[in-house]
């Protein structure tokens, strides 16, 4: 479908149309009409961060949306039209392209990987009465507003915190073992601080084995982290438990090797440690990690599908929570959009919170929304980097392995 | 309102008029997404204004201006979080703030004789100082960013700044209008030509015994005093603040885009500035969608190139010479 | 803490801070000399380190190899900016020649983040995860031959500044332009070549830092930052002065990193520049400018 260009000149010109003009922009004293597409297409804007800081993620989720919409029709569910908007990595920008997106017809948004640009892009969809599902975005306070047309099918960073306790229990349960000291290190950016902030106020109800001896937090923009893993070095933990990017995560075990330190075991709580980029740089080094992260559970049949696709699509790259996220968010508007059987915003609104989908591809029952908007159900995975692979640990019923505890040391690995 | 009058030529304050007549008509021409664009628009043209007064009228460059935004809107912010007061109020605690910070800085270094680029580089200092600072700071958050609670959009509610995106674009045109008109009432005033003779040539202006240094602090608490305001609606206008966006370097550079593509020290020059940067930005983002280049970057390619163009070939920036052209006179320096 | 840990980190500190030095000397010279404020120095140094980056994934030419053919083409990738673009700001006003470096700035980062993406890449040589292990002192072999060669570098330039005939009259241009021009020095050409070797030393630290830190095209901006603490701590027009500076932000940092937070590293080097300017503005070897 052409997309519709918007003539900057516009500014001063004045159109009282009240039908959609084929080229130019809606204009008119009432929100504009949204087109009633009974049967076609769903306008679905997608935002996303594809250039700044956060592109590299931006960009990897953007893979979840070009392998959806073969899997949607095959699913026999309606199909979507993609409207692509690139927030930049800033919040100004993300608002301003969710109003775009909106005036150029986008009957529901998705979005937006960063909690600041979301929160921004669910004010504009909760004034103008458009869904927004969010795929990615970990702050709590976005589906505690109050809002109506906002749904996130992601964990809260309380409950990734939460349920990576219970799940780092059970793993040390599985592999017999009871680290007594950690140093808790995390990079100094919103999500780091907001595991951070999220562990404090819960550890003390989880009665785990370990206490954190030391918390080193570092800054995003940090050139080296020589002294950060010199620090976690002479605290002598049992483990580390981490909260990095990727850049930081193989800056890191590169210290460690430098360092000549292998702790029992590195537990992180966020991105990077699983990446593809991860194992393709640091090759035998790379083994042993455990990631207690939202993931996809390989029982489940739409797993395989959404894997095959990807594999044939974007050979090389394995399947993480990115896409799978993304993915799950077409997946919502699309069931939604059968569901409710018009593009109205508000039945999409009300199709989305009767949500119920069992046969979905990340962890725990499915895809169902509380009254706030939120999946409170779903779940995470423990996952441990083996043999150039991700393993599923933990929660049971998505497990295929046992775990490694301790990591061979990294001077033995040749 | 003489005073105001006076220095405008006729033909000037027509068009001043013309312009403002359409800019508060637009809600009811354009659709929302273009209001959007004329909110972040009119919020550049303000906040480059008020740079503009410690650059262009008084010639102390200064490239760390985001802290001011930031510590305006953090203790606006806060107030309203945890206190529940309005953001008018919360404007009323945050004004004293920054023209404390602007004093500390301005006397720091013009006491101890930091000019030109050392100047500029100790407001970048002060800028990543506060960034990484606030970062830290568990009171407001650090990293994790400060939320506003977003209660309501049914209704306008001016004394708490929420609601309808109209609201806020009369609320930051009233405040780019009125900061304009401060503006040249300044620059007529004894002090702007105090202002004119340190910038040209400071040791002139003192060796004729203006107190130098008191109107460069005078410069610089206006400055942030008046910066001041663009933070508070900042922070309500998007209600989430995060240190590394907020007081960023790239925030700071944002900022002086405008005067400078505009005209460092005129006074038309950081509105004409906003209007072109943000519309390019905006049209050279739609040209590439509707071409459909998908090519993330691009669009930054293509403005800084623009950039490139404009600072090279229109040295005074580019109100004067079509200020000649509409014949309103040029600067009014 | 054990002292060892102390050392360790001092070292690493002192070695990164030499690569720093070299960077921030590429800026001193272009400070110094041309009085331009070269706010594109970190996006210069950005290109050379994607040139050492592809240079190795292509055909596994290790940094240390390439480094002077790059530090040649950072040599007329200078120069021709300086010949093309930059000449006729170097009367403008600041603000404005900021802006012209800014505008590259985005240009080339952008470019670069087009051509290469936003993914983070290393160099992964034979030693990169090597290390040296003297007692209880453990040396990173990447930062210790990155240091080495930082210091043969810099050590050819002082030789070249202080030895060589066009040496001595780049310095003569900084000291005195108007005298320089009156001696019959071709000033123009003298500031082109200057900005030539500027960009060749951060180019030569950008291929360095290759072995240390990763390579994205955003990382830019905080490098300039870095260069211009570094400068004028050490001292603007002083070339020892700029090394200094780099090893002194260098140390401190990793030092301020381990006694606090890492976190608030860069807020010891803002504090640094905060009090240089204001007690010693010239730097801590710089002389007193006219």
């Amino acid at each position: 479908m052409k997309r519709k260009s918007i003539s900057s000149a516009s500014l001063t010109r004045r159109t009282f149309s009240t039908g959609v003009a084929a080229a130019g922009l809606v204009a008119g004293v009432a929100p504009f009409n949204i087109a009633r597409a009974q049967g076609g297409a769903l306008k679905v804007g997608v935002l996303l961060p594809l250039s700044g800081l956060q592109a590299g993620i931006g960009q990897d989720c953007l893979r979840g949306v070009k392998i959806a919409p073969a899997i949607l029709k095959s699913e026999s569910l309606p199909p979507l039209t993609i409207m692509n908007g690139d927030t930049e990595s800033k919040v100004d920008t993300a608002r301003a392209r969710a109003e775009k997106l909106i005036s150029e017809g986008a009957q529901l948004l998705i979005g937006a990987f960063d909690s600041g640009q979301t929160t921004a892009i669910a004010q504009v969809a909760e004034q103008k009465g458009i869904p927004l599902v969010i795929n990615i975005a970990g702050a709590p306070q976005i589906t505690e507003q109050g809002y109506k047309f906002v749904f996130r099918n992601f964990p809260t960073g309380p409950m990734i915190v939460g349920d990576a306790f219970n799940n780092q229990k059970a793993v040390f349960a599985a592999a017999g073992v009871s680290p007594k000291s950690v140093v808790f290190m995390h990079i100094n950016d919103t999500y780091g601080t907001a595991i951070s902030g999220a562990v404090d106020h819960v550890l003390p109800k989880f009665n785990m084995p370990y206490t954190i001896a030391e918390k080193i937090s570092y800054d995003p923009a940090a050139r080296d982290l020589s002294v950060e893993v010199a620090k976690a070095k002479a605290a002598n933990p049992d483990a580390l438990l981490v909260v990095s990017r990727l850049n930081d995560a193989m800056l890191l075990t590169r210290e460690m090797v430098k360092q000549r330190w292998t702790p029992q075991a590195i537990l992180s709580m966020g991105p990077g440690w699983y990446d593809d980029e991860y194992f393709k740089t640091l090759g035998k080094l790379a083994d042993g990690p455990i990631s207690f992260v939202p993931w996809y559970d390989p029982h489940k049949k739409l797993t395989g599908v959404l894997e095959a696709a990807l594999a044939k699509s974007y050979p090389g790259v394995q399947l993480n929570a990115n896409h799978v996220f993304t993915f799950e968010a077409l997946l919502v508007a699309a069931d939604a959009y059968k569901r409710a059987g018009s593009a109205d915003p508000k039945a999409l609104a009300d199709a989305i919170r009767t949500t119920h989908i069992t046969d979905n591809v990340s962890v725990g029952p499915g895809i169902m929304f509380n009254a706030k908007g939120q999946n409170d159900k779903v779940k995470d995975g423990a996952i441990q980097n083996r043999g150039g692979k991700n393993v599923i640990l933990e929660p049971q019923e998505a497990s295929n392995a046992k775990p490694e505890w301790p990591m061979r040391s990294y001077l033995s690995r040749g | 309102m003489a005073r105001l009058a006076a220095g405008l030529s006729p033909r000037s304050a027509a068009l001043l008029g013309a312009l403002f007549a359409v800019l508060v008509a637009a809600p009811f021409i354009i659709n929302d997404y273009l209001l959007t664009v004329l909110i972040i628009i009119l919020y550049f043209a303000y906040a480059g204004q008020a740079w503009n007064i410690m650059m262009g009228f008084a010639g102390q460059l200064s490239l760390g201006h985001a802290i001011y935004l930031g510590l305006a809107g953090y203790v606006a912010a806060t107030l309203y979080v945890l206190l529940g007061v309005g953001p008018w109020l919360g404007l009323l605690a945050a004004i004293p703030i920054c023209a404390a910070c602007g004093a500390i800085i301005g006397f720091l270094a013009f006491r101890f004789g930091v000019a030109g680029v050392y100047f500029a580089i100790l407001t970048i200092a002060f800028a990543e100082f506060a960034r990484i600072g606030f970062d830290n700071w568990k009171f407001v958050n650090a990293s994790s960013g400060l939320f506003l609670p977003v209660k309501q959009y049914a209704h306008n509610d001016l004394w708490r700044l929420r609601g309808d995106p109209t609201m806020f674009y009369y609320v930051i045109l009233a405040a780019t209008a009125l900061l304009f008109m401060l503006c040249h009432l300044l620059l007529r005033s004894r002090m702007g030509y105090f202002w004119l003779a340190i910038r040209e040539d400071e040791q002139a202006a003192r060796a004729t015994g203006i107190d130098t240094f008191r109107y460069k602090m005078y410069a610089v608490m206006i400055s942030a005093a008046v910066t001041s305001f663009a933070g508070v609606f900042y922070a309500f206008f998007y209600n989430n603040l995060f240190p590394e966006q907020v007081f960023s370097i790239s925030r700071s550079i944002e900022i002086i885009l405008g005067p400078v593509i505009g005209g460092v020290g005129t006074l038309f020059g950081p509105i004409l500035g906003a209007f072109v940067l943000t519309g390019l930005a905006e049209a050279l983002n739609s040209a590439m969608t509707a071409l459909g280049i998908d090519l993330p970057g691009a669009t930054q390619v293509f403005y800084g190139i623009c950039l490139l163009l404009v600072v090279a070939g229109l040295p005074d920036g580019v109100w004067p010479p079509l200020a000649r052209r509409l014949g309103v006179g040029g600067s009014k320096k | 803490m054990p002292f060892d840990v102390y050392l360790n980190v001092a070292v690493g500190g002192i070695l990164t801070g030499l690569v720093y030095g070299l960077m921030a000397l590429g800026l001193s010279v272009i400070f110094g000399v041309v009085r331009v404020v070269n706010f594109a120095h970190g996006e210069m140094m950005t290109i050379a380190m994607f040139i050492a980056v592809v240079a190795f994934s292509a055909f596994h030419l290790d940094p240390l190899i390439m480094l002077i053919p790059i530090a040649a083409v950072l040599f007329a990738l200078g120069y021709a900016l300086q010949t093309g673009v930059i000449n006729p700001f170097v009367t403008r006003p600041e603000h404005a020649q900021f802006l012209l470096m800014v505008a590259l700035a985005i240009i080339i980062s952008n470019a670069l983040l087009i051509m290469f993406g936003p993914d983070a890449r290393s160099v992964q040589t034979a030693y990169a995860f090597d290390s040296y292990q003297i007692g209880a002192l453990i040396i990173d072999a990447s930062k210790l031959y990155a240091g080495a060669a930082a210091i043969v570098f810099t050590a050819a330039l002082f030789a070249f500044f202080r030895l060589m005939l066009l040496g001595k009259a780049i310095r003569a241009c900084a000291d005195n332009h108007t005298g320089a021009q009156v001696v019959g020095l071709d000033v123009k050409r003298l500031y082109a070549l200057t900005f030539g070797i500027g960009a060749a030393c951060v180019g030569a630290a950008g291929v360095m830092l290759t072995l240390i830190v990763d390579t994205t095209p955003l990382i830019g901006p905080s490098y300039t930052l870095l260069a211009f603490v570094i400068v004028i701590t050490g001292g603007l027009g002083s070339l020892p002065g700029a090394l200094l500076g780099g090893l002194l932000i260098g140390l401190t940092e990793a030092l301020a990193g381990l006694t606090f937070s890492p976190s608030l590293k860069s807020m010891f080097a803002f504090a640094i520049l905060v009090l240089v300017l204001l007690f010693r503005p010239q730097g801590i070897l710089g002389r007193r400018l006219s």
